[in-house]
């Protein structure tokens, strides 16, 4: 088997190749419980105003052990290159790190990244120092303007945000990870609903998949972080052990010689 | 706190909305007054962020504007 890679983000290392999401679940106690079984080492969460009519709501960060997690603040929220690079400077201000999860947003319905706006704000903030992590659609084009932008990993979707589809074309992800794979991490991003969707963007090659809604919202979110670890691990090992061919016609799994007639 | 008691009080705009608060006070006593914990928050400033250790060294005047913001869940 091949000998797996340290998965190096920027400066940044890890061992989970499973990054989780902080959003949706029913409460904190339960997303610290889910985020403990899922291993996860790299949590994102995003940047809202503080209500001053309510300041003592509950805060999330009360719940993430920053021993156990990089804390990886998103600009979700965000439909222009402008507030997108304000709010990653404002989570940088707080002191966790240089690494941004970046989403420009701009079409409620689909929730499909604005691409250009994306490019934009990945070629600022990378050269004011951020480790940028764009969410991308799964388009090999935007994935190369990306990286020349300065991108630190590249984060294509499988299906829209919280849809839980899983993939709905593999044509351009193996492109993505074929052609980009070994200069970023690609990191499978939105769409991922059940263990054997991510243990597929892992078989496929991928570097680590984001996971939020498919955890916060299962019946059970601790069995389902558990869960989503096993599928990740498994695809991971897959890809390393290499699959066989695919072929249109059988092949015997036992000797065709001497068989007993 | 009101002028009756002798505070002036000036306006700013907190988090979009236009507030009410006594002069005099800086960035960090803004957040107690209004009871935000400063531990979990961060605040930019007429545009400019502030670390957190700079709060008590900005001064809140009439008509700045201020953003008060902290971190939620999300994906």
């Amino acid at each position: 088997m091949r000998e797996d890679k340290e998965l190096k983000v920027g400066k940044h290392t890890f061992k989970s190749r499973l990054f989780t999401g902080t959003g949706k679940y029913a409460t904190f106690q339960l997303m610290k419980d889910a985020l403990a079984e899922s291993e996860s080492e790299l949590v994102t969460f995003a940047v809202r105003r503080v209500n001053i009519d309510n300041p003592n709501e509950e805060s999330l960060l009360d719940y993430l052990d920053k021993s156990k997690f990089k804390l990886l603040p998103n600009t979700a929220g965000c439909a222009t290159v402008d507030e997108a690079v304000r709010v990653a400077n404002i989570a940088r201000a707080a002191g966790f790190s240089d690494l941004v999860k970046l989403e420009v947003i701009n079409d409620p319905e689909t929730l499909l990244p604005d691409v250009v706006g994306t490019i934009e704000a990945t070629r600022v903030l990378a050269a004011d120092g951020f480790a940028v992590m764009p969410y991308t659609t799964g388009d090999p084009v935007v994935a190369k303007k990306l990286i020349d932008a300065g991108a630190a990993a590249v984060m294509p979707l499988a299906s829209p945000i919280g849809s839980g589809q899983g993939f709905i074309d593999f044509t351009y992800i193996k492109l993505i990870i074929k052609r980009f794979g070994g200069i970023v991490p690609i990191v499978v991003d939105a769409g991922l609903g059940v263990p054997s969707d991510a243990a597929q963007a892992m078989e496929l090659g991928a570097d680590a998949v984001l996971i939020n809604t498919a955890i916060a919202k299962a019946d059970d979110p601790v069995a389902m972080a558990r869960a989503m670890k096993l599928g990740v691990q498994a695809g991971r090992l897959a890809y390393l052990a290499g699959r066989i061919a695919r072929t249109e016609i059988a092949s015997p799994s036992s000797p065709v010689e001497g068989v007993i007639k | 706190m009101s002028e009756e008691d002798g505070a002036a009080m000036i306006k700013v705009k907190v988090n979009g909305e236009m507030r009410e608060v006594p002069s005099g006070l800086t960035v960090g006593d803004l957040l107690d007054y209004f009871k935000v914990r400063k531990a979990a928050a961060v605040v930019e400033h007429n545009r400019v962020i502030l670390k957190q250790r700079e709060n008590d060294a900005v001064a809140v005047n009439e008509g700045d504007e201020i953003e008060i913001v902290r971190f939620v869940g999300g994906g």
